[in-house]
């Protein structure tokens, strides 16, 4: 890699990675508050994760192993533009495998998996603040964290099962990290919600375009807001994963033609071909086989 | 009524640079009575509410409330937490306009059920019982609770901020001209609904009104001011009938009889 002379290690310089460094553990050691950070331009545009590359570039060195995923897959756009990124400014290893990866960036979803200690896991966050839609005044919505004013949270809540029936509220699911924060785990699905509970990986959140970083220290206390006649629950599937027949994990839709055929199928890619490689086999994946 | 009063006002002035807001306002509010500010417009009366529910600070004087616990509390040497604590527990605010007071984007329900969710209640069950209630107290339909606010007629608007600021029985409500801007039918029902609730809640109000009218229909006592003094205070009923200062005596004349 001749190339990689143009470039600092992992792209950015070594005082903006300090700086970035410093609000990630002034992130860690105050458990879900949001800490400003210069945010820098990255070679994307807002919204394809340059908060989180800024984290992963922070954190990143030589002998870390790189996994990426995007809405759980390794192989969609975003995912493989910021692989090809780090293993061209970094020259890191990088694998799909969630068990092998020691950073994981990742943009709405957690692995199926359970993250392990030593991993970190680096969310893209597009919207940090978990008030904003309810309160637009950020210097309103400071006040509130800091006075650990989290009523209006629950005027979110509750406008849902008014006129819903029930929370339907299904991913930005507000937390409150550690018995203090009110917290926007970014958009992951609310299925998500119970793994980022006393995990033992490290969390970190990256929001490039509103320039804040939040973080979760494994162990942590993450509890999911509700209303005690209204308790939170997670997404349930009517049927298991369409191609390795997994159950309780979190499926995606494919539509497969114009006349109503679908199927769903893990949105963890990973989790997905694990199985299958050890011989679990799905409705479809059954059903191709016997054709064949 | 009980012996101690609930808010002590002491020789409180609010300057804005060089200009005057108010000047040198001292009185004592006591508990169950409702007190009207009454004045032209720049007179001061709405610079003087805002340094008594601490939305201003004053430039000089103390402000002490009669806290639940039984001790005063000067309310500019509180800590910020504290103050908003007690703004949305022991006071209500209401607004001449609505949309100021009330979150226009989410129903009628939850503008009522927000204070109670903000001290901590988590049962959706029981804050949309007590939402229903109260919109039914202030004459608003309950098939209209989970409506929002942009959808009601004036009066309704201010109906609702009004449920909304008396959900946790607070002891003093402060109101900004709270009839402004409504029609005379729906005045006169929204005073009459204010009035009732002041008696069966034996709330403190202090009403800012350039309103002769309201100021009889709902006060015990009124003050009178004039480019940021009181100039006049007393029973309302005597300071109406037998007005004393010049000006005042220009001010109830110049009432428009019908």
């Amino acid at each position: 890699m001749t190339d990689l002379a143009t470039y600092n290690f992992a792209y950015l310089d070594e005082q903006t990675k300090r700086m970035i460094r410093r609000a990630i553990l002034k992130a860690i050691s105050i458990p879900g508050y949001q800490v400003p950070f210069a945010s820098r331009e990255m070679p994307m545009p807002y919204g394809w994760g340059t908060g989180g590359v800024q984290v992963t570039a922070a954190i990143l060195g030589p002998k870390d192993v790189l996994k990426v995923i995007d809405q759980g897959a390794d192989d969609t756009t975003n995912a493989v533009s910021i692989r090809a990124f780090f293993q061209k400014v970094a020259n890191v290893a990088v694998t799909t495998k969630t068990r092998e990866a020691t950073i994981i960036q990742t943009r709405h979803r957690i692995p199926e998996e359970t993250l392990t200690a030593g991993q970190t896991l680096v969310y893209q966050v597009p919207i940090p603040e978990p008030l904003r839609f309810l309160e637009p005044r950020e210097t309103e919505t400071r006040k509130m964290h800091a006075l650990e004013e989290y009523g209006l949270m629950h005027v979110k809540l509750y406008e849902d099962i008014a006129r819903n029936g029930h929370i339907a509220t299904t991913y930005a699911y507000p937390v409150k990290v550690e018995g203090r924060y009110v917290m926007d785990p970014s958009p992951t699905p609310k299925f998500d919600n119970p793994k980022m509970h006393m995990s033992e990986a490290l969390q970190l959140f990256g929001a490039g375009r509103e320039k804040r970083i939040y973080a979760v220290p494994p162990h942590t206390d993450v509890v999911s807001l509700d209303f005690e006649d209204h308790p939170f629950e997670i997404q349930h599937f009517d049927k298991p994963c369409a191609l390795c027949g997994a159950e309780h994990v979190y499926l995606d839709e494919v539509v497969l033609d114009d006349k109503g055929g679908r199927m769903f199928v893990c949105s963890d890619t990973d989790h997905c071909e694990d199985r299958r490689e050890h011989g679990h086999a799905g409705e479809m994946l059954a059903r191709q086989e016997a054709a064949e | 009524m009980t012996q101690t009063p609930l808010l002590k006002v002491n020789d409180v002035s609010k300057f804005y640079g060089s200009r005057i807001g108010c000047r040198n306002v001292s009185f004592e509010l006591w508990p169950g009575e409702v007190l009207a500010i009454v004045g032209e417009s720049g007179s001061g009366k709405t610079t003087l509410l805002s340094c008594l529910s601490t939305r201003l600070m004053p430039s000089s004087g103390i402000v002490e409330y009669h806290m639940r616990d039984g001790q005063y509390r000067d309310l500019a040497r509180m800590g910020e937490a504290e103050r908003r604590f007690l703004m949305r527990t022991d006071w209500g605010f209401v607004h001449q306009n609505p949309a100021d007071g009330l979150r226009m984007t989410v129903s009628a329900g939850a503008n009522v059920g927000e204070r109670l969710m903000a001290v901590g209640d988590r049962h959706y069950g029981n804050i949309r019982a007590t939402a229903a209630d109260w919109l039914r107290r202030v004459e608003i339909e309950e098939d209209r609770i989970d409506d929002q606010p942009r959808s009601f007629s004036g009066g309704m608007r201010q109906r609702l901020q009004i449920a909304r600021n008396l959900v946790t029985s607070p002891r003093l409500v402060f109101m900004d001209e709270p009839t402004g801007g409504l029609d005379v039918s729906v005045q006169a029902r929204l005073l009459d609904l204010v009035r009732g609730l002041v008696h069966d809640l034996g709330l403190s109000a202090i009403i800012v009104t350039h309103d002769l009218a309201v100021a009889r229909l709902l006060s015990h006592r009124m003050m009178v001011m004039k480019d940021g003094l009181v100039i006049e205070q007393g029973l309302t009923d005597r300071v109406l009938d037998d007005p004393r200062e010049p000006y005042t005596q220009l001010l109830v004349s110049s009432i428009l009889q019908v």
